[in-house]
């Protein structure tokens, strides 16, 4: 494939420690307007709220959160479908926090978006064929070469080339989530950002949907992010796996540490929501199912942002933002009152470089005191109280 | 529970309706009964039949295009042959229904509270205010914070599970002895459909009402429902107990559900066990047993349609519609590791 990109470094994957796209600090912040003549800002949605994510070449990151907790925003923002507010984004070693269209758009190739929806995604009036090649023939592939390359696209996503004439409406669910992987597919990009891509679907096709993209990761050398709700289907795709409340990162794991040993209190919640498939199973488990819902991303909670809804809060988590604080095997959670860790594991915890700048001084560990630009109204208070409450 | 007299009696109910390419039978047959405080779970895939089943009982399948066969007895009313005045007096009174889409199911230019102050009040002679307090009562039993100001809240105002409980305060406005819920998760977040899920059962006990809810979210089963009932294209395919169906399934298709689910509690396959092709259509479905294209075990007989009959003896409410015998299936639905999945996994078509 042609990288075609002007100064697209496709010799190594991105910058040195293996990440193909980076965020940094990443803010999103919406306006909200009012005035009928003259529109001004009266306050702001806080939809991602200082988020540091590293995508590795090869690699699969999923997001996870509640509706309304700025994952969408957040994949939109990466591929700059939305503009950041601030932090930056960098692609291969290049910045394109603030690239214009026009250099975005050799870049476009690379960076591929499958939309959750596979009824509204895909445009009705358009033969697949059509939706398939547009983009192709948008990046230059020569017109002739186009159908054969379709045919061939279609089998790899497990239709038949046959198909190459037919609209939209004549497909199952799953087969249109096929095709607009398929034209995902059809740029040879390295980032697939799958939002949503099986949520629409019934479980049985949820897993065939899930196998071709594991198969084409490993064929193709593709890095996702895939963000979901359903914590079931991102285990199985993600190698690591990013937790997200209200606009911030909670924790960020390897996909399997994530499951057996969840150190916020936010993942245990979400982990204890999900109804386990067996009857004998769910009527053994104490469940204490997590009371209320997300509050406005317009105002929110100061210090932890879950601290209305954490069963473990107390003072600290009402007014310093925890810092993400780095434990052992690549496990980072933003708690002052973190689970499943010794304290052995708390006091060897170190600040992670990804923590919000606006987070307050690290919790256990009394080693890193307010490393980052922190502007803690009470960090002395907060260590106190930490380590007080550090079980 | 099958020594109390059912509340609900379905018997061989079959709707279809004339499209453009031809007659689409949507439900084939379908029988069962619903016992008091029973909370029934009706199982399958889109196209499966089950929310057509359900939506029939309350009168909302008719059209001219629609045809039905067999009964479906409440009391001593055929909620298929009722006339509209019938049923006006059963729906919302007798039987409620919640829908799966809370965003769409409220009207937006009326408050939520005066909604339902107009369904207490088309059934029931009470004034305003009674009907007003009444329902206070009923939004703070659901689970809404300050309802009594959130009932003067427009359904825009409030979030999607928070109008999912006016929906299920709503259908309890009358006492109904049957609540029929529709998906009444699948749109919400997972920590709010664990507590809408809990609610529900709270409110089955404390109030004696029967549910019927309609998924195919298997995790939500095992749940809340006593008895389940598995559809596929139109029929069914299995029905029995919770611990029957997902400890002793009968059914290849059932073991399909089971297998495809992703399990946290356990350790992760290095692929998702999936079931091959899609439902078929209904308009032309395959000859003999619906599941015979997609499923691995198929043979001679299945072109025949498998009686929907009990096979073992220590079970007589345990159903299924297959025609291998049950120490076939018992060794024919094991994967490996004691799990249980449609054997010879295959992949998605090539």
């Amino acid at each position: 494939m042609s990288t075609g990109a002007a100064g697209a470094s496709a010799t190594e994957s991105g910058d040195s420690n293996g990440a193909l796209l980076t965020v940094d600090h990443l803010k999103l912040y919406f306006p909200v307007k009012s005035g009928v003549v003259f529109r001004h800002e009266i306050a702001r949605v806080h939809a991602v709220d200082d988020v540091t994510l590293r995508l590795r070449t090869g690699q699969t990151l999923g997001l996870v959160g509640e509706s309304g907790c700025g994952k969408t925003t957040l994949a939109r923002c990466l591929v700059r479908l939305l503009d950041p507010t601030d932090g930056s984004i960098t692609f291969e070693g290049r910045d394109i926090t603030h690239a214009s269209t026009r250099e975005m758009r050799p870049l476009r190739s690379e960076m591929q978006i499958v939309f959750q929806d596979p009824y509204a995604s895909l445009n009705p009036r358009k033969r697949v064929g059509q939706i398939i090649g547009t983009p192709m023939a948008l990046h230059g592939t020569p017109k002739d070469e186009i159908p054969k390359r379709v045919r061939e696209l279609l089998a790899r996503v497990g239709l038949s080339p046959e198909h190459i004439n037919r609209f939209p409406h004549e497909f199952s669910g799953g087969q249109r989530q096929r095709v607009g992987i398929a034209r995902a597919l059809a740029l040879n990009p390295r980032l697939i950002v799958l939002d949503e891509p099986v949520s629409a679907l019934d479980v049985s096709i949820q897993a065939q949907i899930v196998n071709l993209l594991d198969d084409l990761q490993d064929d193709l050398g593709l890095t996702y992010l895939f963000v979901a709700h359903d914590l079931g289907v991102v285990r199985h795709i993600s190698d690591s796996i990013a937790v997200m409340y209200l606009g911030k990162v909670m924790e960020l794991a390897p996909a399997d540490d994530l499951y057996s040993k969840p150190i916020h209190p936010y993942t245990s919640a979400l982990l204890g929501a999900i109804p386990i498939p067996d009857p004998e199973l769910n009527r053994r488990r104490a469940r204490t199912p997590l009371e209320g819902e997300p509050p406005s991303a317009i105002d929110p909670p100061a210090g932890c942002r879950f601290h209305p809804r954490c069963p473990h809060a107390t003072d600290v988590c009402r007014t310093v933002e925890p810092p993400l604080m780095w434990y052992a095997d690549g496990h980072s959670a933003a708690c002052h009152h973190p689970q499943n860790v010794t304290p052995g594991e708390i006091a060897e915890a170190t600040r992670s470089e990804m923590s919000p700048l606006s987070a307050g001084s690290s919790n256990g560990s009394a080693e890193a005191p307010a490393s980052g630009p922190a502007e803690a109204p009470a960090s002395g208070a907060a260590d106190g109280a930490a380590t007080e409450s550090a079980e | 529970m099958s020594s109390t007299r059912p509340l609900l009696s379905v018997k061989d109910l079959s709707v279809s309706f004339a499209t453009e390419d031809g007659t689409v039978r949507a439900v084939d047959g379908v029988s069962y009964t619903l016992a008091p405080r029973e909370i029934l779970a009706i199982v399958g895939e889109s196209g499966s039949g089950k929310s057509v089943t359900v939506m029939s009982l309350m009168g909302l399948t008719r059209g001219v295009n629609a045809r039905f066969g067999g009964s479906a007895v409440f009391g001593s009313t055929d909620l298929l042959t009722a006339t509209e005045e019938q049923l006006e007096r059963v729906r919302g009174n007798d039987i409620a229904m919640i829908f799966q889409d809370p965003m769409t199911s409220l009207d937006p230019v009326y408050k939520i509270g005066d909604q339902i102050v107009e369904q207490i009040r088309a059934h029931e002679n009470v004034s305003k205010a009674v009907a007003r307090d009444r329902t206070i009562a009923l939004l703070d039993e659901v689970g809404i914070p300050r309802a009594r100001e959130r009932v003067d809240s427009y359904p825009h105002e409030l979030s999607g599970g928070m109008r999912q409980r006016v929906m299920i305060a709503m259908a309890l406005s009358c006492n109904p002895s049957i609540l029929i819920a529709d998906e009444p998760t699948t749109a919400l977040d997972v920590t709010i459909q664990a507590q809408i899920l809990e609610r529900i059962k709270q409110l089955r006990d404390a109030t004696d009402t029967a549910v019927i809810i309609v998924t195919h979210d298997l995790g939500v089963v095992a749940d809340i429902a006593d008895r389940i009932v598995v559809m596929y294209a139109g029929r069914i395919v299995e029905q029995g107990t919770v611990d029957e169906i997902f400890y002793d399934p009968q059914h290849p298709y059932t073991w399909g559900l089971l297998g495809s689910i992703t399990r946290l509690d356990r350790e992760r396959p290095r692929r998702l066990p999936s079931i091959p092709g899609a439902p078929p259509s209904l308009l032309d479905p395959p000859k003999g047993c619906h599941f015979r294209p997609r499923c691995p075990h198929e043979f001679a007989k299945c072109t025949d349609v498998p009686p929907l009959e009990a096979h073992i003896g220590e079970a007589p409410g345990h159903l299924d519609r297959c025609w291998l015998s049950t120490e076939e299936k018992r060794v024919r639905r094991e994967v490996g590791d004691g799990q249980i999945g449609l054997a010879r996994p295959q992949e998605a078509p090539a």
